[in-house]
């Protein structure tokens, strides 16, 4: 995608660090997520991709320097930030419709007498028609699949018309056809919208195709640039510090090697 | 033959009826508010699978109420420092369900046998100290069954007021944080509401049985409805009839309320579960292009 230099971002890290302890996650952190812009978070479990969605989302303070969002300090519970998570099953038998699981988008963060408001109901609609689920709006969500599920947690997401989409493995545990359905209707929504997307997976191939840029976390550092860029051999052995392959075949890509504990890519998720 | 005639005239008396009812009147009123209160929570006790945070509550409600007793205090407000004690150790300690059980499979036995400590020293009558396990509405006089209803209206309010963050943060609390839900305090609140709730059931049901009255109702209503409007609507329903018919069954007689009310909350829990097993599966009639065969089946089979 191509964003003139007088644009501003929407997400910016300046020099940020984070660790735990002794341990740092990540440090000098420079990133910028224009708007519109799709950016893959990848890296093994424990290298700070949930982190740093954290401190995103203003539930984790950086040990040091600054990220801002639209060029505002961040706060908790912005309405700016839709947030879509993994993919949980509500239990069957949740008193709780399809539409209800949205509402909770528009309005579950209202405190007061729970009245019905006619605007909220024109909005849920018009969600849930976005993200193709007016089908099942009035099933209890609990009967519905995991990727109908899935699709409803979208529409929740985007209720607030955020600037910034931000996914935490949101394909985990999906089937092919409703991994491609859920990024699609992601990717659809940042295009139509100019909605920065920041995606954090452990497998990036379902959203290969949609990916702007690729922030790759290991061994406390960081990687950043096109998946041409990134996803390669030489880039990754330096990054895990040890021989690793990157295989690309039939339009997937394929990370071979990468130390024990460091699982990734192939996992399937549970 | 006489024996179970005995037994039957026990359990069933409706002599002097309208007389006993004007005495109860007041009893009748507490029980009813107390089970929609208790129908309402039961229904985010089941969403949060906070069932046994029940009798952990109640237990040591049980301690406090026993210890008020001992010591001359009122046992209303001993209950109350019982329930609300409990609930917030849980509150605080027990964040995640793992933690949160075994701190009340910790407390639980602990308020229970501080309670018969406490019942062993008081010299009193031995009614009002089995009243406390297993119910005594009749006995609660006029300005205590007035703070009981207070206290169920106000858990009521409040309830309703955080209605919404509530339902958000018992299905998907990270989503409902990174929505600006405040999840602790939320929490926090929930427990202290739910401590209340079972300080006022234990008065009336005795605190070994309020399940009856804060979980059978909700998980009766989820038997038959996933409405967000109709399951809490039908589990206050099903409270307020079982506390009141309880009494109501029980008037006549000289045995104690609560198996009326238990029994009662019971067969309607027994009925909701046979009027759902006949529903029509409801998935399977709905055509839906995008849903796979696959999780079709699965779906019915959850279902």
């Amino acid at each position: 995608m191509s964003h003139s230099t007088e644009t501003a971002p929407v997400l910016e890290f300046r020099d940020g660090a984070l660790g735990f302890g002794d341990r740092s996650l990540w440090e000098g952190l420079d990133l910028r997520v224009m708007p519109g812009e799709f950016l893959a978070v990848l890296g093994p479990n424990g290298s700070g991709k949930t982190s740093l969605l954290r401190t995103i989302l203003g539930q984790q303070q950086l040990d040091s320097g600054s990220v801002r969002l639209s060029g505002h300090a961040i706060h908790r519970g912005d309405r700016r930030v839709g947030y879509i998570p993994q993919q949980k099953l509500v239990p069957p038998g949740t008193p709780l419709r399809g539409r209800d699981l949205v509402a909770l988008g528009v309005n579950g963060h209202r405190f007061g007498l729970p009245l019905p408001r006619r605007g909220d109901r024109q909005r849920v609609d018009a969600l849930l028609a976005d993200v193709g689920a007016s089908a099942y709006a009035d099933q209890p969500v609990g009967t519905l699949s995991g990727g109908e599920q899935q699709r409803l947690r979208v529409g929740q997401a985007l209720a607030g018309d955020p600037v910034l989409l931000l996914c935490d493995e949101p394909l985990l545990s999906l089937d092919l056809h409703h991994q491609r359905v859920v990024s699609e209707l992601i990717d659809r929504h940042r295009r139509s919208h100019d909605t920065a997307v920041v995606f954090v997976t452990h497998d990036v191939n379902p959203v290969l195709d949609v990916v702007d840029r690729i922030l790759y976390l290991a061994n406390g550092r960081f990687r950043q640039g096109t998946p041409d860029e990134v996803l390669r051999s030489e880039v990754l052995s330096d990054l895990y510090d040890t021989p690793v392959d990157v295989i690309r075949s039939r339009g997937r890509v394929i990370v071979a090697g990468v130390p024990d504990g460091h699982d990734h890519h192939e996992e399937e998720g549970q | 033959m006489d024996n179970l005639d005995g037994i039957w005239g026990r359990l069933f008396s409706f002599a002097n009826y309208g007389e006993l009812l004007g005495l109860v009147q007041n009893s009748i009123a507490a029980a009813a508010v107390l089970g929609i209160v208790g129908g309402l929570i039961g229904v985010f006790v089941m969403q949060r699978d906070m069932a046994f945070a029940v009798p952990g509550i109640s237990e040591l409600s049980f301690a406090g109420a026993a210890g008020a007793l001992l010591i001359g205090a009122n046992v209303v407000a001993g209950s109350l420092v019982g329930s609300l004690v409990a609930a917030v150790l849980i509150g605080l300690l027990g964040a995640k369900a793992r933690d949160r059980n075994s701190i009340i499979g910790v407390l639980m036995p602990f308020g229970l046998g501080l309670g018969i400590l406490f019942l062993a020293l008081y010299p009193g009558r031995s009614a009002n100290k089995f009243g406390l396990l297993t119910g005594q509405i009749i006995s609660v006089d006029i300005p205590q069954l007035g703070t009981l209803i207070a206290i169920a209206v106000v858990v009521l309010v409040a309830l309703l007021l955080i209605w919404r963050p509530l339902t958000f943060d018992s299905l998907d609390a990270d989503v409902a944080a990174a929505r600006g839900v405040p999840s602790r305090t939320l929490s926090l609140g929930f427990m202290v509401l739910l401590g209340l709730t079972v300080a006022v059931s234990v008065q009336i049901i005795g605190s070994l049985l309020v399940l009856a009255l804060v979980v059978t109702p909700a998980a009766a209503a989820l038997r038959v409805s996933s409405s967000p409007l109709s399951v809490p609507l039908l589990s206050m329903l099903f409270g307020s009839v079982s506390a009141v018919g309880g009494i109501l069954l029980a008037l006549g007689g000289s045995l104690p309320i609560s198996p009326y009310i238990t029994t009662i909350s019971f067969l309607i829990y027994l009925g909701c579960r046979i009027v759902g097993a006949r529903r029509p599966a409801r998935v399977a009639v709905r055509p839906t292009a995008t849903r796979s065969p696959d999780s079709r089946a699965a779906a019915r089979i959850a279902a």
